[in-house]
Formats: structure tokens, C-alpha cells, sequence
């Protein structure tokens, strides 16, 4: 296995982004809890309690944010929707049945990754926004206070949005898909965990490669 | 306060622990007999020893353009002009104590607010995180965000009085009586008898702001144009937000189902399907 070809699939700053958007989710996401609900307050005590957990929230949405849009940068051309989309989504049940030998395959990244991707860009400038109104609510004036209520909602619905894919996108990198959570740590992966991922990918990289060579 | 008068206490999943029965007190506003002379302002400073406001010129014998975190109870002056003449408006702009109160409802912080069986609804600073939720839940625009301590303020009806039986500084500075203390149902039935001698006199509109939206309040205000409670400065219907009953009701539910739903699904999926082809692992 430690001799088998191995490639590069994601590059130090695409890991290094993951990481930070990851990280900075799971604190957004703990101490968003603990003001979502009493039974989950003592998530933000554990987090150096209520009061700093609610003054750090606001900057670190602020780091999630800037993690978000340096991946849209990045990566917005590979996730782009493609012809060999629709096949894939056609053959989602397949997929979630581990039945892969009926899955088309798929370029660098999957339809499912595509659209988590998507949800987390929209709902991460939904969150912005409302989050935003919300630091910032005792400079709304008393006249425009239905933004007030609007952006608390909205808040809400994003985050349950983002939570959504957060669970099936962690889920599926650690627990579904072996090699996972190791190729977007350490960066590669084996030739033959692209071929049954990604193959449309590797064919393309290791055509590049013919090339260059 | 005992701990036996906590009627309501904010973001906690326990029932509130009071069990004594004491009368809801309140706090009657006759804005008919106010003189404008704003000892009520001074008292509440005097009293609670908060920090002093610069006061702002705004044409009008107003302090201040609205509450601050510093400055709990303002009157408001404003001119209405109909057939009759010119009308000299005077409200007390302050915490109105509600019975459900919009800042309670959507406090997450437990314990930061917290409502006592006689009706008064206080704010615990030291357990207030500064979210601003109880700013937007609040139907009166009252509590205030100081950006020095990073926590929210307001009107505590002068709770560490009335606890050992005194009236709120307020209304023992009132000239005139236009501010009463007492039971609900004694300043309702003054009110009332207000209202009966305004109509008497003329102003047949009169009415006692007591807003059922909120389920009434511990501030009670006469009003000489009753029908019009917006030349005050009041809002109509006030009542909790209806986006912040929505957010802390059937969002809040389908929220946590959605969440421990998808929890449980991945779950079954891991149990029914497993991981993907060992073989291809790296």
C-alpha cells in the first residue's frame, strides 16, 4: 500500500483553506448552538463561556468568511456543474448504496461535493450578511428594525442549511469514503483511490502529465 | 428578590423555581397631569447612581433623544395640533415590564433576564453575553447595548425598592402624582377614573394604554388622545415580533428535528451500507 503510485490531489493552500473553513465552522458551529438552544449552552462554557463565545463568534464568522471566498476563488471553475453531472445525480441512490460500479465517474470533484460547495458559498454570504445585521443590531435604527428580525431568521435557516451539509459532508469524509480525510490532510492519494473516485480526473492529470513529459 | 418570586427565567430548559403568590405591581403614567418637570428622570439617575449623560439640545425640553444604557426613564415631549389647539404630549419612555416579555423570549443567555411574580422584568448583567436578542425582541425599543461593558440596560422598576416595600424613585419624586405605585388592579381602577374625568372634560378618546399584545404591562399610561397612541411615541398592537415567535417556536422545533434527524440518517446509512470499497483505500 506505502509503495503504491501516489498523486497529488490537493495542493499545500487548498489544504491549508479546507482546514481554516473547517475549523473555524466548528466553532462557529458549537457556539451557534449554545445560543440556539439552552440544552447546548454549555457548549459555549466549555468554550470560555457565554460572554466570550458571543464576542469571538462574530470574528471568526469573519475568518470562515474569507476562508469561504479563497475557495471560490480556487475552485470555482472545477465545481461548476457539468454534463457528466446530471449522469452522477441520476445515479444517486447507487452512490449511497456504495454501489459504485453503477456510478459514472466523475472529474476532480463529485456532483455531491459540487453542491456542498454551492450550499456552503450561499449560506456562508447568507450567514454574512444576516451576521452582520445582528453584530451590528443596536446600529439599525428603530425604523428599519424589520431587518432586525429578518436577518435573525435568516441567520438561523443558513446556519440549519450549512449544518445540514456539514454532517454529510464530515460523515462522508471520514467515515464512507476511506482515504478521504487523509488525501485533504497530507494532500495525495493513490492512483487507484482516483481511478475509483475520480477516474475523469486522473485521466486528465495523467494525460497533462503525458504531455509535459 | 427571593428566588421564590422567579416567575420566568430566560433560555432554560427547567421550570422557574417561584412559588410564592404575590399581587402584580404597577406603575400608573397619567400622562395628563405630567407638568414635564423630568424629576422622574433625575430620581431614576439619583437612585440607581448611574453615570451622568451630556444631554442633547433638541429644540424641545427633551433630555435626551432616546434611552441609553445609562439613562433608564426619559420623557418625551411632543406637540399635537388639532381643532381643539395646540397639545403638549408628555410620555414616560421606559421599560413597560410586559407580561410576555419580547427581550425574554429571545434572551439565550440563561438567567440574564428574568421576569418575578409580581411582573417585574429584570436583566442579570452578569450573565448577559451582549447578543442584542433582547433588543430585538423587545416591542418599545427600550433596552440598551453600552459598548463599555458590551452588555444591555434598562428600567429594573426599581426592584431593590419595591422589594423591601417602596414605591420606584420615579414616583416618589412625582410633584403631582401623575406617576402612581400599586397593585394592577388598584392603578387600573384609578386609571379608569381617569379616563372617565378626561372623557368628562372633553377628551372622549381617552383610554389606558395597558396593550393586551403583550399580555399588558406593569406600566400602565393614561392617554388624552387614547385612540391615537402613536402621538406618543407608543406603537399601536405592540406584541413580540412575529419572525422572533417564529424563530423560537416552529423554527426552533424543526430545526432540532432536522438536526438529530440528520444525525440519526447517517448513522443508518453507516449501519446499512458501511464505508465505501476497502479496496479501493489508499
Amino acid at each position: 500500500m506505502t509503495n503504491a503510485p501516489r498523486i497529488v490531489r490537493y495542493a499545500f493552500g487548498e489544504r491549508l483553506v479546507h482546514a481554516l473553513a473547517g475549523l473555524s465552522y466548528l466553532y462557529l458551529l458549537l457556539t451557534g448552538l449554545a445560543f440556539w438552544t439552552p440544552a447546548l449552552y454549555w457548549l459555549a462554557i466549555v468554550l470560555g463561556g457565554g460572554y466570550l463565545s458571543r464576542l469571538l463568534h462574530p470574528w471568526m464568522g469573519l475568518v470562515f468568511s474569507g476562508a469561504v471566498l479563497w475557495m471560490y476563488v480556487i475552485w470555482r471553475d472545477e465545481m461548476r456543474t457539468t454534463a457528466e453531472d446530471s449522469a452522477w445525480r441520476k445515479a444517486l441512490l447507487h452512490y449511497i448504496r456504495n454501489e459504485d460500479v453503477q456510478v459514472p465517474g466523475a472529474w476532480r470533484f463529485n456532483y455531491g461535493q459540487k453542491l456542498l460547495f454551492w450550499l456552503m458559498l450561499l449560506g456562508g454570504a447568507a450567514l454574512l450578511l444576516s451576521g452582520l445585521v445582528l453584530w451590528f443590531v443596536d446600529s439599525i435604527p428603530w425604523e428599519l428594525r424589520s431587518l432586525r428580525y429578518v436577518a435573525t431568521v435568516v441567520h438561523a435557516v443558513a446556519a440549519l442549511a450549512t449544518i445540514g451539509g456539514f454532517i454529510i459532508h464530515v460523515y462522508m469524509g471520514t467515515a464512507v469514503v476511506p482515504g478521504g480525510l487523509g488525501a485533504v490532510i497530507h494532500g495525495e492519494v493513490t492512483e487507484e483511490w482516483a481511478r475509483h473516485h475520480h477516474p475523469l480526473w486522473l485521466a486528465r492529470i495523467s494525460s497533462n502529465a503525458e504531455r509535459r513529459r | 428578590m427571593s428566588t421564590l418570586e422567579l416567575r420566568r427565567v430566560s433560555a432554560t430548559t427547567a421550570p422557574a423555581p417561584g412559588i410564592r403568590a404575590v399581587p402584580t405591581i404597577t406603575k400608573l403614567v397619567d400622562t395628563s397631569t405630567c407638568i414635564g418637570c423630568k424629576a422622574c428622570e433625575v430620581a431614576c439617575q439619583e437612585w440607581n447612581d448611574l453615570p451622568p449623560e451630556t444631554t442633547v439640545q433638541m429644540g424641545t425640553y427633551q433630555t435626551l433623544p432616546e434611552l441609553t444604557p445609562n439613562f433608564w426613564n426619559l420623557i418625551k415631549f411632543k406637540e399635537h395640533e388639532d381643532q381643539s389647539g395646540l397639545h403638549w404630549l408628555m410620555r414616560k419612555d421606559q421599560c413597560m415590564h410586559c407580561e410576555e416579555p419580547g427581550c425574554l423570549v429571545a434572551c439565550p443567555a440563561p438567567g440574564a433576564i428574568v421576569q418575578y411574580s409580581n411582573g417585574i422584568v429584570d436583566f442579570q448583567q452578569d450573565q448577559c453575553i451582549g447578543c442584542g436578542y433582547g433588543m430585538t425582541g423587545c416591542p418599545f425599543n427600550v433596552p440598551k447595548f453600552s459598548p463599555t461593558t458590551r452588555r444591555v440596560y434598562k428600567c429594573t422598576m426599581c426592584v431593590d425598592r419595591v422589594s423591601v416595600g417602596l414605591q420606584p424613585a420615579c414616583v416618589k419624586a412625582c410633584p403631582t402624582s401623575c406617576l402612581q405605585f400599586g397593585t394592577k388592579e388598584q392603578m387600573l381602577t384609578i386609571a379608569n377614573q381617569r379616563v372617565d374625568q378626561l372623557r368628562e372634560n372633553g377628551f372622549m378618546q381617552a383610554a389606558v394604554y395597558d396593550p393586551p399584545g403583550v399580555g399588558g404591562t406593569s406600566v400602565v399610561t393614561v392617554l388624552a388622545f387614547g385612540d391615537q397612541p402613536e402621538l406618543y411615541g407608543l406603537p399601536r398592537n405592540p406584541s413580540i415580533p412575529v419572525l422572533v415567535r417564529l424563530w423560537k417556536g416552529p423554527l426552533k422545533w424543526l430545526g432540532n428535528v432536522a438536526m438529530i434527524g440528520g444525525l440519526l440518517g447517517v448513522l443508518t446509512h453507516y449501519v446499512r451500507y458501511g464505508r465505501k470499497d476497502r479496496n479501493a483505500t489508499s
